[in-house]
């Protein structure tokens, strides 16, 4: 055991992380898993209390523009619920919570539609053309998501590339109106999130044992009825990873409803946006965003628990 | 005719039976999967109620042709007729085979109940039946208490067991075995075995099992198929295969054989002089071969039909001096390695009849090799 620390600075790097855990008396199991702990801690906990702080305040004129929970100064008003009530009263944030879950849902379910026949074809294709499938998915994240956007507004534009081109083509007469309606937002939300929905299908289809499938014709079963009753329960788990990796950003999306749904399109992303830098009212800001969270997180840990449990042995 | 007839069915040989009609005929199939030929030429007639056992080292071939029977894979070539019908057009699903896969390919996402109904709800049979049906198969692969468990639940002996009953509940005529015993520990795999040769003397299902364990297949099978570079070597009963091998790759992938080169000098009706430099003395064979005198050919001798002397018997023929290089005790048999004067090496087993220390051979010790002129078997290639 002396050997150890005589020559702990010939060590290999990952012999001498050991020893300093072992000094700081934590079993490296622990040590292992504390460095994503401490990531989380600090820039996922940390940052999500002090919004939870915020929420819980009060706009003042001031710098920053709330006021002090702690410390000199700190008013403990008599409604720490105060902008948690507003949120139901004014029917601005109830309307604008339902048409993001709306727009969120529907694309999730268009970006389901597509991506799934892209994922199995791409599994199920040759591993060289895999390979360039994949990275054709991939591709467009080389380019800023703002620049992506920003090309969408020049091709659904009244004078942009769409309508020039139908209209070079005779298809239609006058130019058809996309841009900052309701169908530009589904067009740049599919578009920009449907990789997320293809690589998890991809990652999920491909690993299935397709022998699975020639047992299933072999015991009568026709590959239709095949692809229904074994594929797609086998790949429910990249459904909802796919699904949630879509759905959760898709709620809180601003970009694209800002650049492409126009001035009517109200959705909670540009709500809080607008509570924050309009109104200068961070702790309403703050108590719409805390509010979204709770509602997306509660029903996946709800559904996870219910997962988990249906996934137990049955004795 | 008759009475040959009467006579090859009762010893339970219809291959033997020029009149007998096989249940399953393949015809100068060949698979190409590009350049590359799995399966070259193959012809066999397999006959109903056989235990056919397909046996050959990876990549000879096996797996391809067992597919192309469950309808997995096309033949690029020929013809395959299963009880008369031609299978060139009819899909996997509608064929009247079953296969136990190698991987034995459980459905993850359903109970072993579900997983063994599965082939039957296909077929739109009343609930009631499946019930009944697969409470049946579950009793008799003992697996009655694990109905509910799913597949990742179970162990792998288990998952065998399932599979088995998943492949035999829809009561195919033909049964595609994929080396289904190969996950399995020894003893596990005995029992097994038997229990394979039980459902196919029950249910009179002909089955073809597909299998590189040499063990596997003359414990199991009616008959063996021995395949080699995607072609048949030879075919013939377990016996017919380990005592009269028709080539040097058969003689030497079943069982472990000595091999010695030698060219013939006399061949006559009742027997075969071969002269061998690694034998030094001639090998005297019992039986002739009917090939012109001076040709090459291989003898095959197995190391159980050898004997180990000390002394010389002064023999002429069929006896070769040597030296103990290496004694492995088996406990029921020891296993002698001996160099030979020539410098060849061969195997001798000789089972451990006496406790007795006295005649032990030992490493380093003078032995004659000797065999008996029915032992040897010559082959041309």
């Amino acid at each position: 055991m002396a050997t150890d620390t005589t020559y702990q600075g010939s060590l290999p790097l990952g012999r001498q992380l050991h020893h300093i855990a072992m000094k700081l008396g934590l079993r490296p199991r622990t040590a292992v898993i504390l460095v994503p702990y401490l990531w989380l801690m600090l820039f996922f906990v940390a940052p999500f209390l002090i919004v939870l702080k915020i929420s819980f305040a009060q706009t003042i004129i001031a710098q920053p523009p709330y006021t002090p929970m702690f410390g000199p100064g700190s008013v403990p008003h008599e409604d720490l619920l105060l902008n948690y009530n507003r949120l139901f009263d004014d029917l601005l944030y109830i309307n604008a919570y339902w048409s993001s879950l709306q727009l969120a849902f529907t694309s999730t379910v268009i970006c389901l539609l597509i991506g799934y026949p892209m994922a199995y074809g791409i599994a199920r294709c040759a591993p060289t053309t895999r390979a360039l499938l994949l990275l054709a998915i991939i591709l467009p994240f080389w380019t800023s998501f703002l620049i992506r956007v920003y090309a969408w507004m020049g091709i659904l534009g009244k004078e942009g590339v769409l309508n020039n081109t139908l209209q070079a083509l005779g298809i239609i007469d006058a130019p058809l109106n996309i841009l900052y309606t309701p169908v530009a937002m589904y067009i740049g939300i599919v578009y920009t999130y449907l990789p997320f929905m293809i690589l998890p299908l991809y990652a999920n289809l491909e690993k299935m044992d397709l022998s699975l499938l020639e047992a299933a014709q072999d015991l009568g079963c026709r590959p239709w009825k095949a692809f229904c009753v074994i594929t797609i329960p086998l790949s429910f788990p990249g459904i909802i990873a796919g699904s949630l990796l879509v759905f959760i950003p898709a709620v809180g999306e601003y970009v694209i409803p800002e650049l492409l749904g126009g001035p009517n399109a109200l959705m909670i992303g540009r709500v809080v946006y607008n509570e924050f830098a309009q109104n200068r009212d961070w702790p309403m800001s703050a108590a719409v965003a805390v509010a979204i969270l709770l509602l997306l997180v509660i029903p996946i840990m709800l559904f996870q628990y219910f997962q988990n449990k249906a996934q137990e042995a049955p004795k | 005719m008759a009475a040959e007839r009467a006579k090859a069915e009762a010893s339970g040989q219809p291959w033997n039976d020029p009149d007998a009609v096989p249940y399953i005929r393949i015809e100068n199939v060949t698979k190409k999967f590009g350049d590359f030929v799995a399966v070259n030429d193959v012809s066999l007639d397999i006959y109903r109620g056989e235990l056919f056992a397909l046996l050959g080292g990876s990549g000879c071939g096996k797996t391809t042709l067992l597919r192309m029977l469950a309808g997995f894979e096309q033949p690029t070539s020929g013809r395959i007729y299963i009880d008369g019908v031609d299978m060139a057009d009819i899909p996997p699903y509608e064929r009247p085979t079953n296969m136990m896969f190698q991987s034995y390919a459980l459905f993850p996402h359903m109970s072993v109940e579900q997983n063994i109904a599965f082939g039957l709800k296909q077929d739109k049979v009343p609930a009631a039946e499946i019930k009944e049906r697969v409470g049946n198969i579950l009793d008799m692969v003992q697996m009655r208490q694990f109905a509910h468990r799913k597949p990742h639940q179970l162990s792998g002996g288990q998952r065998q067991r399932v599979a088995l009953a998943r492949s035999l509940v829809k009561e195919p005529k033909l049964l595609l075995l994929d080396e289904p015993l190969g996950a399995l520990d020894k003893k596990l795999r005995e029992a097994t075995q038997f229990e394979i040769m039980n459902i196919q003397d029950r249910l009179g299902i002909t089955f073809i099992v597909v299998t590189h364990d040499q063990e596997e297949a003359m414990t199991l099978a009616s008959r063996i198929g021995v395949m080699n570079h995607g072609q048949i070597a030879q075919v013939g009963t377990p016996k017919e295969i380990y005592e009269y091998p028709n080539t040097k790759f058969v003689a030497d992938f079943i069982g472990s054989v000595n091999l010695f080169e030698g060219q013939i000098v006399e061949d006559e009706p009742g027997h075969v002089v071969i002269a061998c430099e690694e034998t030094g003395r001639p090998i005297y064979i019992d039986h002739g071969i009917s090939t012109a005198p001076g040709a090459y050919c291989w003898v095959a001798i197995r190391p159980e039909k050898m004997e180990l002397l000390k002394t010389d018997p002064g023999s002429k023929s069929n006896c070769s001096p040597g030296i103990v290089k290496g004694v492995a005790y088996m406990g029921n048999l020891s296993i002698y390695l001996i160099r030979l004067d020539s410098g060849k090496e061969v195997k001798v087993t000789m089972s451990n009849q006496r406790r007795a220390a006295e005649h032990a051979i030992d490493w380093d010790d003078r032995v004659f090799v000797t065999w008996h002129a029915n032992s040897p078997v010559a082959l041309l290639s």
